[in-house]
């Protein structure tokens, strides 16, 4: 094959290449990074449909005066701070035992831990509001256990609220991430783990000294998709406790909604809202990683 | 001394696995309970199966448009699941065999796409859907979900271990670069077709935000928005709630036992 054929050829194949791509590249590039842009000129302007204004940074000045929407944001942050380092610790020490080459029935209890993730968002919500409700099973059991004389209204008081959403998150996403570290620890030298047991290494510091370390990596991944997540809860707070009692366990993306399609649409400051979600998903991402350097 | 520590150890992990288990299991199994038994007992904390299951069913299709609304879920999970796979698997497959400096570069601007928040792009992707008249569509629901950075990356890791040496023979042997994806990547993957099958069908299955957003008309309800509506309802009969949230909650069961081990691949090799 002469040098100037080869050439052509390399070009067409590589022709070839951008056909095959095209039409997934298009498509993100078209209904992702387009709708980004138009978001963000959408947060500086104001009114519906064609009678848009300028309005400039009004609506981002306009969310810190949104006392629904700061008690929105706080929540997000409660639910981030409690519910994700809880879930990644318990999911970790839960691969870490199901890692035991000499433990039975491995496969039974992984399954267990990992059906929640087949359930979908708006059924386990559901679930876990049934089962909490004034007459659900915990108050049955609560009572006749003797601790509670009668049903306790655990969805309209705001504590016992948000624990019942951080429960319902662990229950949902625990096995999930614990899927994560097991196949991380699969590519880690089971021979080390031997090695450090018979120099008298007790579990513990295996875990801290051996599992988390080599496991880093996968940590801080499974930490960066869980902040994402956390802070674009919606089905839990609508199915779950409808945002309520009085809006103290709403979700950002729950009042963005309300503010978008429920009320009288105001597009111009839910896109500014979200444009907000947006750029604490990137900071938190960015310190995480930051953070996840450091340690070495 | 070993073999003591050990026992005690795995005699711990034994039972904190067990207690986690069925603490997985058991809303799951109160679930599925609860549809075969009436309100009343429900509320009662019964834990056994009942017989109110077929009067619940029916109770359920009264005041529901179930069917509907399992047709809808079938027909979008279905539509969604089959385009996703052909379209990422055809980009995952040029981004990794067709590599050069140009096409790396598009594929880091795709991967940061992962980053941004559906809510952020949700209010300009329903004005595009909106004005391109397709609310309460196939196309509609579809649309934004059908090209994903997660499904290109997965596709082109699986690329990256397909042999060159087969591609160059076979183009020696006259075949076009179209017939080598058909012909022979696609038959050499299904692993991992099934594993992005069950990532796509079970988000379509369970997506609740979009379908939220765009389908206002009674005839295009999906499974999660019906169940959410029978609660935001104030339904107080639990028996029958809970046959509308089993029925939205079995297929993706269903497939999660049949191709579990596919699902997890799916999941975490992406990130291999």
């Amino acid at each position: 094959m002469s040098k100037s054929k080869r050439i052509k050829l390399n070009k067409k194949q590589s022709i070839n290449g951008w056909i095959f791509l095209a039409p997934a590249t298009l498509m993100i590039v078209m209904l992702s990074f387009v709708p980004m842009v138009r978001a963000l000129i959408l947060s500086f302007q104001k009114g519906t449909g064609a009678k848009l204004s300028w309005t400039g940074v009004n609506n981002y000045v306009r969310m810190f005066s949104d006392n629904v929407f700061m008690q929105s944001l706080l929540n997000n942050f409660i639910y981030l701070l409690i519910q994700v380092p809880i879930m990644l610790i318990l999911a970790l020490i839960l691969a870490a035992m199901l890692n035991n080459k000499s433990l039975k029935f491995k496969g039974l209890f992984r399954t267990a831990i990992f059906l929640p993730c087949a359930t979908s968002l708006v059924s386990y919500a559901i679930v876990f509001r049934t089962l909490f409700s004034n007459n659900g099973l915990v108050n049955y059991f609560l009572i006749k256990l003797g601790i509670l004389e009668t049903g306790y209204s655990f969805l309209t008081h705001t504590t016992s609220a948000r624990i019942i959403i951080i429960i319902a998150l662990i229950w949902r996403w625990t096995g999930y991430n614990m899927v994560f570290y097991l196949a991380g620890l699969q590519n880690i030298d089971y021979s080390i783990y031997e090695a450090a047991r018979i120099d008298g290494a007790s579990t513990v510091q295996i875990f801290r000294k051996i599992t988390v370390p080599l496991l880093k990596p996968i940590i801080l991944l499974t930490a960066i998709m869980s902040t994402n997540g956390t802070l674009q809860l919606f089905d839990e707070s609508v199915n779950l406790t409808f945002g309520g009692p009085a809006n103290t366990t709403i979700t950002m993306s729950h009042y963005i909604y309300n503010t978008s399609f429920k009320y009288v649409p105001k597009f111009g400051y839910a896109a500014a809202m979200s444009y907000l979600i947006l750029v604490l998903v990137a900071i938190l991402a960015f310190i995480q990683m930051r953070v996840g350097d450091r340690r070495e | 001394m070993i073999d003591v520590n050990k026992k005690n150890n795995n005699a711990i992990s034994y039972i904190i696995l067990t207690i986690v288990s069925l603490l997985s299991v058991f809303p799951l199994y109160w679930m599925a309970v609860s549809a075969t038994n009436k309100s009343v007992d429900v509320t009662r904390g019964t834990l056994i199966p009942g017989l109110a299951f077929i009067d619940n069913v029916k109770q359920l299709f009264v005041v529901q448009a179930v069917g509907t609304a399992m047709a809808n879920s079938f027909k979008y999970a279905i539509i969604l699941t089959v385009l996703s796979l052909f379209i990422c698997s055809l980009a995952g497959y040029g981004f990794e065999i067709y590599h050069d400096k140009g096409k790396d570069l598009v594929m880091s601007i795709i991967l940061l796409s992962m980053m941004v928040p559906f809510v952020a792009i949700l209010i300009p992707l329903f004005q595009m859907i909106s004005a391109a008249h397709l609310l309460n569509t196939t196309a509609g629901f579809i649309l934004p979900s059908i090209s994903t950075p997660l499904l290109i990356l997965l596709f082109r890791q699986s690329a990256r271990s397909f042999p060159r040496d087969i591609i160059e023979a076979a183009r020696i042997d006259g075949l076009k670069d179209y017939e080598i994806f058909f012909r022979m990547f696609i038959p050499t993957q299904r692993s991992t077709y099934a594993a992005a099958l069950t990532i796509t069908f079970m988000a379509a299955w369970n997506s609740y935000l979009w379908p939220t957003v765009i389908m206002s008309d009674e005839k295009s309800l999906t499974m999660p928005m019906l169940i959410s509506n029978l609660i935001q309802g104030y339904v107080t009969d639990y028996g029958v709630l809970m046959v509308g949230v089993l029925l939205c909650t079995l297929p993706t069961v269903i497939i999660f036992f049949v191709l579990q081990k596919n699902f997890a691949e799916g999941i975490t090799g992406a990130i291999k």
